[in-house]
């Protein structure tokens, strides 16, 4: 619904790409509902019919939700990162965005998390957009200091280091601060055992805003992917528009890492099985991966609620499972032309 | 595998002094304080180097340590052990204690920036210790074994007769046996008084145990889990039993299940409070929290397996009385 219009207007559209995208956003809907319906139907409190409804209102919807835009937000900001990098590989994780913005609430964790409830603004997603976007920019200066503009695998070496830098701060903070080693830890595995209605209210600004400009700019982002010069030469502010997208995939990465923690692979995973089934034009690639994404992230949570019934199975647990051999499978059928 | 060694060697040797004084020993349990409390007090006498010297049974003792002398310089990186000494009339004997050690008051004043979790070898010897109390987690005991000090392992305990075993071994080597032995007969009686002040239930209340806001938990095969096993409670979390002792419990169980009381050992570390709880989506419908049965506790109490777990206990009875008061009226 959303990708039809502008790609009926988009002049590099043209016949290949209109006629898939009317379908694969419809049939991603389909797949979206499928997973809320599943999620807020089983749960270890009993499914659908034997669960209060306090407990269906209060606990489980909120978390459906929340994985839902968190899912969403991280599969969009992976896409963006994609395109704005020209690099298959990036995704807020491997670009050490997620360790930045887990530095920057770590932090936070450690000046002391009960003091915080007061305040005005809660300085948990601020500082995790901070830590994110310091992270991402060193690893775009280090990898272009490096020639990542021709080497796509340096800018994911660039983010591996950046995270390694990130993650060292991290443990000397949590050294110094070993009382909330515990909850870091659980954040730090990814968290979606406390959703809450709370959660979600603190998010969805952050996210609205960063998928309104990341899917404002698709169309940019198809541009790019023709190289730097073409698109100076066809009237594009490359760098404004680079800026930009960084800026607001990074804001709608800290804005969910700061409520989940740390869910890796979804940036990975979900827009490289969008561009398997519907190709890589961003116009479709952005709205899809936001569907879709969220409707991933979703249906990974189920296991994580109830295959340990009534543990829980941290649901980065669940999402680095499925992601890492798909990541492998990426970097096999991708390898050869970032070569 | 030194370490396992010794710890088995330390091992070995109280349960030879625990044989020794009587086939009954071994089943003297909490209910029976006056058994363990004349028992095991003539055994510390006995031998009273068992605690320092337990690693010459594996290795021949080095030259300047003469065995039978009581350590008059002691770094304790153990908080539990700090509280012990301390209890045992033996804080005058001991130089510093580790960043976690709090408790008494004067064993903060000897705190140093030590850290028990992340031994600093080079720092501790620093401190030019005779005795090392730590609780066997990190490899330090081979390194201490190489500079030729001394050490103790008090490994977290498992059952309320290796806190009194601990209490004993820490005696002995402080050269305060017969204040540890009569500290351990005051433990034995409170906790016995306390289990007796709550009458038996006709269904048990069932609890929840916080460790963190992220719903973690402990199973009734930790010590903790045994403590509240004295006075008959069910504890919610051993349904997870299959996979951790800590296991993670999610929000809607702990809601589904109801349980009568709620024991937060998160509150220094995480702020938790009876309100927090309260405020918490959907948790109103928890008869804890109905019935005024959220109970918050001190972190370092709930967590160490000092003489302070009596006061746990304590607060447990005191809890349980009142949540059963309020169930029945």
């Amino acid at each position: 619904m959303l990708a039809d219009p502008l790609a009926r207007t988009a002049t590099t559209a043209r016949s290949v790409a209109a006629r898939p995208g009317r379908w694969w956003l419809p049939a991603s809907l389909v797949l979206l509902a499928v997973a809320l319906f599943l999620g807020v139907m089983v749960g270890p409190a009993g499914n659908w019919g034997s669960a209060d409804w306090n407990i269906i209102w209060n606990v489980r919807l909120p978390r459906v939700v929340l994985a839902g835009i968190v899912g969403a937000t991280l599969s969009l900001s992976g896409a963006s990162y994609q395109g704005v990098f020209r690099n298959p590989l990036v995704d807020p994780y491997l670009l050490g965005v997620a360790a930045g913005a887990g530095l920057g609430a770590t932090i936070v964790f450690a000046v002391g998390r009960a003091s915080t409830t007061t305040w005005l603004i809660d300085p948990l997603p601020l500082a995790a957009f901070i830590g994110g976007l310091l992270a991402v920019l060193l690893t775009y200066l280090v990898g272009a200091s490096f020639g990542a503009n021709r080497n796509g695998v340096t800018l994911v070496l660039a983010g591996v280091a950046v995270t390694s830098l990130a993650t060292a701060i991290q443990a000397f903070v949590l050294q110094r601060n070993t009382e909330v080693i515990r909850e870091v830890y659980s954040w730090i595995l990814g968290r979606l055992t406390l959703a809450n209605w709370g959660d979600v209210r603190l998010v969805l600004p952050y996210v609205v805003v960063s998928s309104a400009v990341l899917l404002l700019h698709r169309r940019h982002l198809d541009v790019l992917r023709v190289g730097d010069d073409e698109a100076i030469s066809l009237g594009t502010q490359v760098t404004r528009v680079r800026l930009v997208v960084v800026i607001a995939a990074t804001m709608g990465t800290a804005a969910v890492v700061s409520v989940s923690g740390l869910i890796g692979f979804v940036g990975i995973v979900v827009p490289h099985a969008v561009r398997l089934l519907a190709g890589a034009s961003y116009r479709r690639l952005l709205p899809l991966s936001l569907v879709v994404g969220a409707a991933f992230l979703i249906l990974a949570d189920i296991p994580g609620r109830v295959l340990q019934d009534p543990a829980e199975t941290p649901i980065g647990v669940v999402t680095a499972f499925f992601g890492a051999p798909f990541f492998i499978l990426v970097l096999r059928t991708r390898g050869r032309s970032l070569g | 595998m030194k370490q396992f060694r010794r710890v088995l060697a330390l091992a070995t040797v109280s349960l030879v002094a625990l044989a020794a004084c009587g086939d009954d020993a071994e089943e003297t349990t909490a209910t029976d304080p006056a058994a363990t409390a004349t028992t095991a007090a003539p055994a510390a006498t006995e031998e009273p180097a068992d605690a320092t010297t337990a690693p010459a049974a594996t290795e021949p003792a080095a030259p300047d340590e003469p065995v039978g002398d009581v350590a008059q310089a002691i770094v304790s990186l153990s908080p539990t052990a700090t509280e012990i000494l301390f209890a045992i009339g033996a804080g005058d004997q001991v130089i510093a204690v580790d960043d976690q050690s709090n408790y008494p008051a004067e064993a903060a004043a000897k705190a140093s920036a030590l850290s028990g979790y992340e031994p600093n070898v080079e720092a501790i010897a620093a401190y030019e210790p005779d005795l090392v109390l730590h609780d066997g987690t990190t490899d330090l005991a081979t390194s201490l074994d190489t500079l030729g000090i001394s050490d103790w392992v008090g490994a977290a305990a498992l059952s309320f007769d290796d806190i009194y075993v601990q209490i004993e071994q820490l005696g002995a080597a402080t050269g305060h046996v017969a204040e540890a032995a009569e500290l351990v007969a005051n433990m034995q009686a409170d906790i016995a008084d306390a289990v007796a002040s709550v009458p038996a239930l006709e269904t048990p209340l069932a609890f929840y145990h916080e460790l963190d806001p992220t719903f973690y938990s402990v199973t009734s095969n930790t010590f903790i889990g045994q403590v509240y096993g004295l006075f008959g409670l069910r504890n919610v979390a051993d349904t997870a039993e299959g996979t951790s002792d800590y296991p993670q419990l999610s929000a809607e169980f702990l809601i589904s299940q109801s349980p009568d009381l709620i024991f937060l050992a998160d509150t220094k570390c995480c702020g938790e409070t009876v309100e927090t709880v309260a405020a918490r989506p959907g948790w109103d419908a928890i008869s804890a929290v109905a019935n005024g049965g959220v109970v918050a506790l001190d972190d370092d109490v709930a967590s160490r397996w000092g003489p302070r777990v009596v006061e746990l206990v304590q607060t447990i009875a005191d809890s349980v009385n009142a949540v059963a008061t309020v169930t029945a009226g």
